[in-house]
């Protein structure tokens, strides 16, 4: 169980039933509100769902932010195709780890949210794409189906509602790339991992080229608090254009890591003072990398900031999937940067060539820095190619080395000069990365 | 026609169909954006990321060959941004590549070479230890070099497809991704070496080329292959006398960058150690080298012999001579020997066709038109086995027009992969089949219907009355199977009215000569008449030279002009690449006769020969057409009747691929 203690700041509503004896069971869930944001959807129009969806301001929280009910709205509704709903479960960004507890104490909501985005799209099919190192959450995403299944919430005719769907889990095989929204439906399609070339977009042409739905489960198990309190009490919960709570996974060299729910823009200082209950062994802060490996680095004078989406971009870094890894004055950067660049060159696709070569010298690069063998040029040069590689590739995945990347050289350059100098006096990283 | 759409490229307007690449937009009006992944004709992949462009107004650079034009879309192609950027990606790319260029076969016509001249890091700065991976062997053809590899995976489209056989993948991920085939450690395919020729870098080389030679040591010789009816276009890269590669990386011809192994590979029967080298005579029994004029005045004391008191002669010609040789042969057996005894090997009822369409224009379908028709119906025919080039436009243009097929064959074949409808008969009963379809057929625009050997006499002449029933504008493809066996019908090596057709020349009993140009009948039928004189031109002691009194060795289509004409029509050069040392054109050869019997049969040179077959043309159906004596070569990828049994690739070719024609 990974699952923290709560903390009395937090403001629970996709984590409500955490604290409830066998919360993952269709009767704890029935006895908590369960279904009737679904109930109440069967007697909206899916204009209407959309349309709560949109007023609510719930950003996808795989990464990117983008609207939820925009990206619903994209879905062309009159095609002869059928549609699909498609969970990414593929929780693969070190630092983060907030979905599997999602899936693992509240599956329901998770097929709840589901049939409501089938109902706003008219899709009649539903795949949960989960994460092949997530075995243990695919026989509880399962069991969850079977019940839903046996109770009628899932099926021919749900509830006698006249509305079809059914639901699948899909195991992935372990790789990163496959939580890219694209190369996940090439995955689910029984084809390698690699990215699509957008447009089209899943909206419009995705799983089995059909329109698609697709989103992390975090935003679908937001859909039915929102459709049951209203699109406006969900919005009013965060920041501007930032709606609702989010699963911050906060970790590192805190007193207390955990998953905590807080609402968006909560104040990013305090939830690793407040929250996280300061930096363990009253040090003191050094970075924040605040929203999985993938942004920008934050220095310690730079964290004091609203956590949502907007802030963070002003800051010229991301809240990401919400992995706020913490780390305190005895962090060996460029350890930092070689950690994150050996996660990406062992994740990269090698579809494109940036990506693929670049991560590959980078990480060859930073090994040798690390051991002091690098010069002053090759500190010039890991900026030089990071920047190369940024904006250039296929997908994300090379934004996503290249980010964090320049950001440790440009603002710990120091650190990258030291290590040059005389190896060793700065003491390992020992950061948690799930 | 939706509206064009105005796009500045480079400072210069151009217009466009909307959604047009950039990429083909630029080269439309001669700029040539850079692509490794790019390939015209083969799906999108947009991974080298060299073709990146700045666009106005995108935050980032775009990849050109993704991009669709828009209105009022300006784009830099060689902007300072783009070209650091593709600097720096081929700095990328070479970071694992092991620039072994000196020994590298591609050195000299490399695309990466190419490409890092034009825009290169001059200077290194990977001072790490490179990805290392040994070379592997996939089968006697493709042998494949990761680390060169830049894995644009042009090899794995142009198999999966392009040829349909689906015999390359990917493995590994990052770094180590991989090229591989999808049997795990060899290859299972048509050994046609497409992936190898398509390869921009030296990744993918061939057993054949390999260490052979510089590429810009060779002479490159465009000349037509002479395996098959099709007609293909290969470029023979030629140095000191040996053909050391056949490829078509121009994409000219009527086949583009298509070849099988045939063409691309199978050129080495030219200098198998059987190549006959000089002419031969029969003294007491035994065949014996004698001079080439020796041997010219046995060949012409003998037919005068004949010819004076009025005996019978044979003529058998060559369905792999040029059409130049054919029509002197036919002259020479008709003018100069008084024969109407003369034939060839047909593999296609063509002279029925063109009876059943009386004279009707535009009925015979070009290659071209296989890759433009709205649908195609094969009957009887294993195409992509024993018609390649056919079956790969078929398949292009069901890629990229949707064309629907048709399939009604006695066995599985691969056009059932991209088939409409594909339909089983009993042997004998596909026009019985093709008439169930009549309602479907009736629905398309326009049809073209390939038949092979199964369809022949009457049996054609019921498929031409049902397609005209259809309603529909029908052209026809009569397979035919040798390199000019279409030439030879056109022609007019075919019998008179009253002439002796093969068969009936080899039970002649009283056959008093019979002169065999390039072709091997006693393989399959003895020769009746004991007595006879027989001549052979040939490039080698088959069947039929071993009963020869005179053998006279003879050029390849590699070492002659002249023109030869492909199933569907199609007449094209062969250019000379090479001589064998005592071989003769068969031309030469028949003009050096007609010297010797003094007859006035014209100059023997090919384009004389060819001005005059063009003023006056033979008319192809002397005779009655005998549907019984067509017969297929039966031949698959991997066998080109004689020659193939003098083609060492050929022989060394292990998994031949499956199909229902297969001998």
């Amino acid at each position: 169980m990974l699952y923290n203690e709560p903390h009395p700041l937090e403001v629970k509503v996709l984590t409500r039933r955490f604290d409830q004896p066998n919360c993952a069971s269709l009767d704890t869930y029935l006895a908590t509100d369960g279904y009737k944001a679904f109930q109440k959807a069967l007697g909206m129009k899916p204009e209407e769902i959309i349309e709560q969806v949109k007023v609510s301001n719930l950003r996808g929280r795989g990464g990117a932010g983008f609207p939820t009910g925009m990206k619903w709205g994209f879905v062309p509704r009159t095609s002869p195709k059928p549609k699909y709903v498609v969970v990414n479960a593929d929780e693969s960004e070190p630092g983060t780890c907030k979905d599997r507890l999602l899936i693992e104490n509240d599956p329901h909501q998770l097929i709840e949210g589901m049939l409501i985005a089938a109902l706003a799209v008219g899709a009649h099919a539903g795949y949960i794409y989960i994460r092949g190192e997530y075995r243990y959450l695919i026989e509880i995403m399962d069991r969850a189906i079977d019940e839903a299944r046996a109770s009628g919430w899932l099926g021919k005719n749900i509830q006698g509602s006249g509305f079809d769907f059914e639901a699948y889990s899909h195991t992935g095989a372990g790789a990163y790339e496959c939580g890219e929204e694209s190369a996940l439906l090439e995955s689910l399609e029984g084809k390698r991992g690699i990215p699509r070339i957008r447009p089209p977009f899943p909206a419009v042409s995705g799983a089995f080229q059909c329109p698609t739905v697709l989103n992390n489960v975090e935003t679908f198990c937001a859909v039915p608090s929102i459709l049951l309190n209203g699109g406006e009490w969900f919005a009013n919960l965060g920041s501007l254009k930032n709606g609702g709570t989010r699963l911050f996974c906060l970790s590192g060299h805190v007193n207390r890591p955990g998953v905590y729910e807080l609402p968006m823009g909560f104040n990013l200082m305090r939830m690793i003072e407040e929250i996280g209950g300061g930096i363990r062994g009253g040090k003191k802060l050094k970075a924040v990398i605040p929203g999985g490996s993938s942004c920008p680095v934050l220095k310690a004078e730079e964290c004091d900031l609203p956590m949502d989406f907007d802030s963070l971009a002003k800051a010229k870094s991301m809240l990401g999937s919400g992995g706020v890894v913490v780390m305190d004055e005895t962090t060996d950067m460029v350890k930092v940067a070689l950690r994150i660049m050996r996660f990406y060159q062992h994740e990269s696709c090698g579809w494109c060539i940036p990506c693929r070569e670049g991560t590959m010298w980078l990480k060859k690069l930073l090994e040798r820095m690390d051991h002091g063998m690098g010069s002053s040029q090759d500190i010039t040069l890991v900026g030089e190619l990071a920047r190369n590689m940024l904006g250039r590739t296929f997908c994300p995945l090379g934004d996503a080395a290249a980010m964090p990347t320049i950001s440790l050289v440009e603002k710990f350059r120091d650190e990258f000069e030291k290590k040059l100098s005389r190896p060793g006096d700065l003491v390992p990283v020992d950061m948690v990365m799930a | 026609m939706a509206d064009l759409v105005n796009l500045t490229i480079d400072g210069r307007a151009v217009q466009a169909a909307p959604g047009a690449l950039v990429i083909d937009v630029a080269k439309r009006i001669g700029i040539d954006i850079p692509a490794f992944c790019y390939y015209e004709g083969l799906s999108l992949q947009a991974a080298c990321r060299m073709c990146l462009v700045e666009v106005e107004k995108a935050p980032k650079l775009l990849a050109a060959c993704t991009l669709p034009a828009a209105e009022g879309m300006v784009v830099r192609t060689e902007s300072p941004t783009v070209v650091q950027a593709r600097k720096f990606t081929l700095e990328f790319l070479l970071t694992n590549h092991p620039l072994d260029c000196p020994v590298c076969d591609k050195g000299g016509e490399c695309e990466l070479q190419d490409m890092v001249f034009r825009y290169g890091a001059g200077e290194s700065r990977f001072t790490e230890v490179k990805h290392h991976v040994d070379e592997k062997q996939w089968s006697p053809v493709v042998y494949f070099d990761a680390p060169r590899c830049i894995l644009c995976y042009r090899c794995v489209r142009i198999c999966n497809e392009g040829l349909g056989v689906n015999a390359l993948g990917i493995t590994n991920r990052g770094a180590y991704s991989e090229i591989a085939p999808n049997k795990g450690d060899h290859l299972e395919c048509d050994e046609c070496g497409a992936c190898i020729d398509i390869c921009p870098v030296g990744a993918l080389t061939s057993g054949i080329y390999r260490y052979q030679t510089r590429p810009w040591e060779m002479n490159h010789v465009g000349t037509i292959c002479t395996h098959c009816g099709d007609g293909c276009k290969t470029t023979l890269g030629v140095r000191n006398n040996q053909i050391h590669r056949g490829n078509n990386r121009d994409r000219s011809g009527i086949n583009g960058e298509f070849l099988c192994i045939k063409g691309r590979y199978a050129f080495d029967f030219v200098e198998h150690a059987e190549r006959l080298q000089s002419p031969m005579i029969r003294q007491d029994g035994r065949l014996e080298p004698a001079s080439w004029a020796r041997a010219l005045t046995v060949v012409a004391q003998n037919f005068q012999a004949v010819k004076s008191r009025g005996g019978k002669f044979g003529v058998i010609g060559s369905t792999r001579t040029t059409n130049e040789e054919n029509y002197y042969l036919q002259k020479f057996a008709r003018q100069g020997l008084g024969t109407g005894n003369i034939d060839h090997h047909r593999s296609g009822d063509l002279a029925t066709l063109l009876d059943a369409l009386a004279g009707r224009a535009g009925a015979l379908a070009a290659t071209a038109d296989l890759y433009t028709a709205k649908s195609v119906l094969i009957v009887g025919s294993d195409l992509s086995q024993q018609h390649p080039l056919l079956a790969f436009q078929i398949r292009a243009n069901w890629r990229h027009h949707q064309s629907h097929t048709y399939v009604v064959t006695t066995g599985p074949v691969r056009e059932d992969g991209i088939a409409s409808r594909s339909v089983r008969c009993a042997p004998g009963g596909e026009v019985d089949t093709v008439e169930s379809l009549a309602a479907q057929l009736r629905t398309e625009p326009e049809l073209v219907i390939l038949f092979g050997d199964a369809v022949k006499g009457d049996t054609l002449r019921r498929l031409v009355t049902f397609a005209d029933s259809l309603g529909i504008p029908v052209r026809y493809v009569c397979l035919m199977d040798y390199a000019n066996s279409r030439g030879a019908v056109d022609m007019g090596l075919l019998p008179d009215s009253g002439g002796l057709d093969l068969a009936a020349m080899l039970a002649a009993p009283d056959l008093d000569a019979l002169w065999v140009v390039g072709a091997n009948p006693l393989k399959s039928a003895p020769l009746a008449s004991a007595g006879a004189f027989v001549v052979v031109q040939d490039l080698f002691l088959t069947e039929t030279a071993q009963r020869a009194d005179v053998i006279l060795p003879a050029a390849s289509a590699y070492e002659k002009n002249g023109t030869v004409t492909s199933t569907t029509g199609e007449v094209q050069r062969l250019k000379k690449a090479l001589e064998v040392m005592g071989a003769k054109p068969d031309l030469d050869i028949f003009g050096l006769l007609a010297r010797e019997l003094r007859l006035n049969l014209g100059p023997a040179r090919p384009d004389a020969v060819f001005e005059e077959m063009r003023r006056n043309p033979v008319s192809p159906l002397n005779g009655p057409s005998r549907p019984e004596l067509i017969r297929s070569a039966d031949d698959t990828l991997f066998t080109s009747g004689t020659l193939g049994r003098y083609s060492k690739v050929l022989s060394s070719v292990m998994e031949a691929p499956g199909g229902l024609y297969r001998g």
